[in-house]
């Protein structure tokens, strides 16, 4: 009975109250709406938009020139190199670090999770500095890398060390939270009819965790390609040898060409564009 | 009875445990643990003397207290805009909501550089911003701001947003239905919800803030004392081959990250005691 009169009237409270007091008054909806657009507006849409207006002020003959010469082109070939390289052996390791924390249990674990996430907490020029420290001229593997004519620092290896190390976390982190939900039952069951763990990973795990990886992978590539103080500090600005678009743009803006280095600076805006686009195709993905 | 570190503690049929767990420790102490501990390595070549004279110095201490300061206004800032945006993106509907919601991951996907220079086009004094001020904003403190602004929108926006998702309007509807007006709602039942989210939100903002460098040199002005943050300071002395100089810059930097990630994992483990029922 008692039970019956509680629930009677929190229904007809609830009619009373109806929409209206759960929202806020219109006016304040209203305000709090343009706060958002207006700060959405200053913030992320007029840069965008400079960027690709003054990318196209001298003209499109400009903006082609301007990506298409010597010192350009071999910066563009060089992000997507270090990307290819840098790129895939993160993801690897995302993979294995993620595997091993959410299908196993072993001491440790949030050691090793932050362990992952280590890096966003190192400034991107500490994260360069560490690398000069080790192979630099006068680092600990200096003298060894001199006799054997192995350069590190002011070249390729050492952009590729320095990529990896900032994205580090990228698909790690994309990955335990879906692995974590997901569970070991499926796997564990692909093993016990007999399956083989290369053929349970690629048929049964793969298939659950294909959204988030890419994401992840997707994600790490648009900070690998756009990754500008880590690359600073170990790449020596040898313009047409070791710089990436990001010191490219640097060197271009410097030197007062503003033009050339908008037009190289729209082009990671497009990288930038495509991977927010990318992620919203993969959420409404996951939501299907 | 003991297990020890890194070792499986239950049998499971699942197969690479140790090439995994093996390939993922390799990695980072590698990638990681060697080259951070080359920091500390080569601190301690410097007599303590030599250590305290470089991070003591008027011009370090300078850019520890802007980078510092700015870093937080910054985080600041974006707590107070964020938590609104969050909650508009998830309570309001209006034309464009779809593309606002993904452009707030722009700054994640943008390169710092570019982000730099497209503040520094805007803000500039005959910038579209800039010369509708009377002062200057780039190449001022005020710059800085603007840029650590725009870096960490996103960190407070996407913790803040799954948790108003989440969120059940019943305790709402019973703390309107016992006679709560909407603002008193708020703050009684609906803002303690959210402190967790914005607390972390504010932090990765305010880590992120201190160490970056791509999206501040531009806009920065870069004056000693005046305008120079500390990893650019750290930059300047590596490239004058001064390396003590930069490892010791680099290793306050560094523990103070460390320190901040810290203090706030503290107050959030309060906070969720104090607010958990």
């Amino acid at each position: 009975m008692e039970k019956l009169t509680i629930e009677q009237t929190v229904v007809t409270s609830k009619q009373k109250i109806g929409n209206t007091t759960l929202k806020e008054p219109w006016l304040i909806r209203l305000i709090l709406t343009t706060i958002s657009l207006l700060f959405l507006l200053i913030f992320l849409v007029l840069p965008l938009v400079t960027i690709f207006i003054t990318a196209f002020k001298k003209g499109l003959d400009v903006y082609i020139a301007s990506i298409t010469e010597p010192d350009a082109l071999s910066a563009i070939k060089l992000t997507l190199l270090v990307a290819v390289i840098a790129v895939p052996i993160n993801t690897l390791f995302g993979i294995a670090a993620a595997w091993a924390i959410t299908k196993f249990n072993f001491r440790g674990k949030n050691l090793l999770t932050t362990l992952i996430d280590l890096p966003f907490a190192v400034s991107p020029v500490i994260a360069g500095l560490v690398f000069i420290l080790l192979f630099g001229a006068e680092g600990l593997f200096g003298d060894l890398l001199s006799n054997y004519n192995v350069q590190i620092i002011f070249s390729l290896p050492g952009i590729i060390l320095a990529s990896l190390f900032v994205t580090v976390p990228f698909v790690a982190r994309e990955l335990i939270p879906l692995m974590q939900t997901q569970g070991t039952q499926e796997e564990e069951a692909s093993i016990s009819l007999g399956a083989g763990a290369l053929t349970t990973f690629l048929k049964v795990t793969l298939p659950n965790i294909k959204w988030g990886l890419l994401y992840g992978v997707i994600l790490c590539n648009a900070r690998v390609m756009g990754e500008f103080g880590a690359v600073s500090v170990v790449s020596g600005h040898i313009r047409g040898l070791t710089n990436t678009m990001p010191l490219h743009i640097e060197v271009l803006y410097n030197e007062y060409q503003f033009s050339a280095a908008f037009a190289v600076a729209s082009l990671m805006s497009l990288l930038a564009l495509f991977t927010i686009i990318i992620k919203n195709i993969i959420e409404w993905r996951t939501k299907q | 009875m003991t297990t020890t570190f890194f070792h499986k503690k239950r049998l499971t049929v699942l197969p690479g445990f140790k090439l995994s767990i093996g390939f993922t420790l390799l990695y980072l102490s590698i990638l990681i643990l060697l080259p951070l501990s080359m920091l500390f390595w080569n601190t301690m070549q410097l007599s303590w003397h030599d250590f305290i004279k470089i991070i003591s110095d008027s011009r370090v201490v300078a850019s520890y207290k802007l980078t510092f300061g700015t870093s937080f206004l910054a985080a600041i800032i974006n707590v107070f805009f964020g938590t609104i945006i969050a909650w508009v993106l998830v309570r309001y509907d209006f034309v464009g909501k779809k593309l606002m919601d993904g452009l707030v991951d722009l700054p994640f996907a943008l390169p710092t550089a570019v982000a730099g220079i497209a503040l520094t086009a805007l803000y500039a004094p005959n910038g579209w911003i800039g010369n509708l001020f009377p002062f200057k904003i780039a190449f001022t403190p005020i710059g800085i701001i603007i840029a650590l602004t725009f870096i960490g929108l996103p960190f407070v926006v996407r913790t803040v947003q799954p948790v108003l998702q989440n969120f059940s309007t019943e305790s709402e509807e019973a703390s309107a239905s016992l006679g709560a007006n909407r603002w008193k709602t708020f703050i009684k039942v609906i803002f303690p919800e959210l402190i967790p989210a914005i607390l972390t939100g504010f932090t990765l903002a305010f880590s992120r803030a201190l160490g970056e460098y791509g999206s501040v040199v531009f806009i920065a002005g870069n004056m000693p004392m005046k305008t120079e943050i500390t990893p650019l300071l750290i930059m300047t002395k590596l490239e004058q081959y001064d390396y003590p100089g930069a490892t010791a810059i680099a290793i306050v930097l560094l523990i103070s990250s460390f320190m901040i990630l810290l203090i706030m994992n503290i107050i959030q483990w309060l906070a969720n005691r104090k607010y958990s029922v």
